[in-house]
């Protein structure tokens, strides 16, 4: 018997599970996933949580509920991957656990602790709140509910960050929340970042820094937090500049698991090198790599993740069969902006096309409009939910195509 | 003379070298005084990393490595290269403009 060992039951481990699962034949392969968490949560639910949108169990599920039943589930953390000898130790009972390919799908976290003052200084969970974790969503919601307003600065302290669009949906949605909450006056919103605009595109980024500035929130660009001072609410960045806050939502540095540190296959922060259009590992050639977990140049996100797979699939079974791989990942990625009041807008880029306005062509539902306000691009948002639990995890055949396509797009 | 070393090198739009072989301490003295930044040991010190880096990896190393990896903290790298340290390690080291981030 032949082991395929996929390391992560998040969004990208358990779609390769769902494919592979058809791929290979039952009598020649065993497919093992290993997972120290139970519960799969829907992430882009998260940012819908602190605005009482969402509830927490509106994005929880049993993992084991979207892992096939011939593919072995095991819940334990995992001690050290040894490339070199194609073996994982594993927490729980001390498993060896031997393979023939395996799939890193370890993703990507939030590290308060490489902000200096984050998270022990004393603010961390009383005026000072993430939405990138599920309990840091759900503390932001019951403090927003009763916040009576003051000065909100979010701030993002270094890139890549996972689905980088992510603070702007925030702060759009803050903005429309305390509208309705008729507290909007009492309210400053302030975005510190350290990209030198909205965004990191130039056309996204000014049709995204005119929304900001339409909706009152003011842009603090080129912001390297260097330090978070508790007990002056403020933050400092490494070249001196203060931000004075009342509340502050921080998009702490994002890093790839421990255990890529500790087995010595990631980059600084801890992401496994990859080739970005093959998925290939660069340093080991039965080692293949899905979502946030490689360094791939393109966004940290469960859409570049569903676009990775197919490709992903394909060069592991061409390899498998002796052939080299192909290299068809272009980058792809696409995001429903959440833009509040009801309203979204929906953005499509690759490695070499930025985000373009235009029309984005889907049979049934679409089109859909590109870099522009629409409330079909807010329904699109909201009806993802349930085409993420119900067809993309699941390996279903989802109306996206894998490569980009410039139909539609006005360049 | 600083004008006259420039003019002998080819830049890109956003003012980087198109050619980092072309390179030479010179070019790196004289862009660093085009970006009014005083060269001092401890500059060389980040700027031979960065070259060294390029060199194996084809991309040029993100502030984080440089600290990881030289002596040198992040508070220092935004004291010797105010406004941006790592575009403009890069910038005088002659290497690519840094894709930083998507």
């Amino acid at each position: 018997m032949k082991t395929l060992l996929i390391l992560g039951a998040g969004t990208g481990g358990t779609m390769v599970a769902n494919k592979m699962v058809h791929e290979l034949d039952s009598r020649e392969w065993e497919i093992i996933i290993v997972d120290r968490d139970e519960t799969h949560y829907y992430q882009p639910g998260l940012l819908f949580i602190p605005f009482g949108i969402y509830n927490p169990r509106d994005v929880e599920k049993p993992k084991r509920d979207f892992i096939p039943l011939n593919v072995k589930l095991i819940l334990s953390d995992i001690e050290l991957i040894e490339p070199e000898k194609n073996r994982v130790l594993l927490s729980r009972d001390k498993q060896v656990i031997n393979y023939d390919y395996l799939v890193i799908a370890t993703g990507s976290h939030i590290h308060p602790k490489e902000t200096e003052g984050l998270l022990d200084g004393g603010g961390w969970r009383k005026n000072i709140f993430d939405f990138y974790s599920p309990d840091g969503a759900a503390e932001l919601a019951r403090y927003l509910k009763f916040w009576k307003g003051g000065r909100m600065v979010v701030n993002v302290s270094e890139m890549p960050i996972k689905c980088p669009v992510a603070p702007l949906e925030f702060l759009f949605l803050a903005d429309w929340f305390f509208h309705e909450r008729g507290i909007r006056d009492q309210v400053e919103i302030v975005y510190a970042t350290p990209l030198d605009g909205a965004f990191t595109k130039p056309r996204a980024a000014e049709v995204l820094g005119g929304m900001l500035e339409k909706k009152g929130i003011s842009l603090e660009p080129n912001f390297n937090i260097g330090e978070v001072d508790n007990k002056k609410n403020t933050i400092r960045s490494w070249d001196e500049r203060e931000i004075p806050y009342d509340l502050l939502i921080s998009i702490p540095t994002n890093m790839g698991a421990e255990v890529i540190k500790r087995s010595g296959l990631g980059d600084e922060l801890n992401f496994v090198p990859i080739d970005k259009h093959t998925l290939q590992s660069s340093a080991w050639e039965n080692i293949w790599v899905i979502g946030d977990a490689g360094n791939a140049p393109t966004s940290k996100a469960g859409s570049v993740a569903h676009f990775m797979l197919d490709v992903l699939i394909d060069n592991m079974l061409r390899h498998m069969e002796g052939l080299e791989p192909l290299a068809e990942f272009d980058g792809h990625a696409n995001c429903f902006i959440e833009s509040g009041f009801e309203q979204g807008i929906l953005i499509d880029f690759n490695y070499d096309v930025e985000p373009l306005p235009g029309k984005y062509p889907l049979p049934g539902l679409g089109p859909f409009s590109l870099l522009k306000e629409s409330p079909a691009n807010h329904w699109g948002k909201m009806m993802f939910r349930w085409m993420y639990w119900n067809i993309l995890l699941k390996g279903g055949e989802m109306p996206f195509e894998s490569q980009m396509t410039m139909a539609g797009k006005w360049q | 003379m600083t004008q006259d070393i420039l003019d002998t090198v080819a830049f890109d739009d956003d003012g980087f070298m198109e050619d980092a072989a072309a390179w030479t301490e010179e070019i790196a003295q004289a862009i660093a005084e085009a970006l009014e930044v005083n060269l001092s040991d401890r500059h060389w010190d980040v700027i031979k990393f960065a070259r060294q880096e390029f060199e194996t990896q084809g991309e040029p190393p993100t502030l984080r490595l440089i600290t990881q990896q030289t002596e040198v903290s992040m508070k220092e790298m935004y004291q010797l290269f105010p406004g941006g340290p790592a575009k403009i390690t890069a910038n005088i080291a002659g290497l690519k403009k840094p894709t930083g981030c998507i």
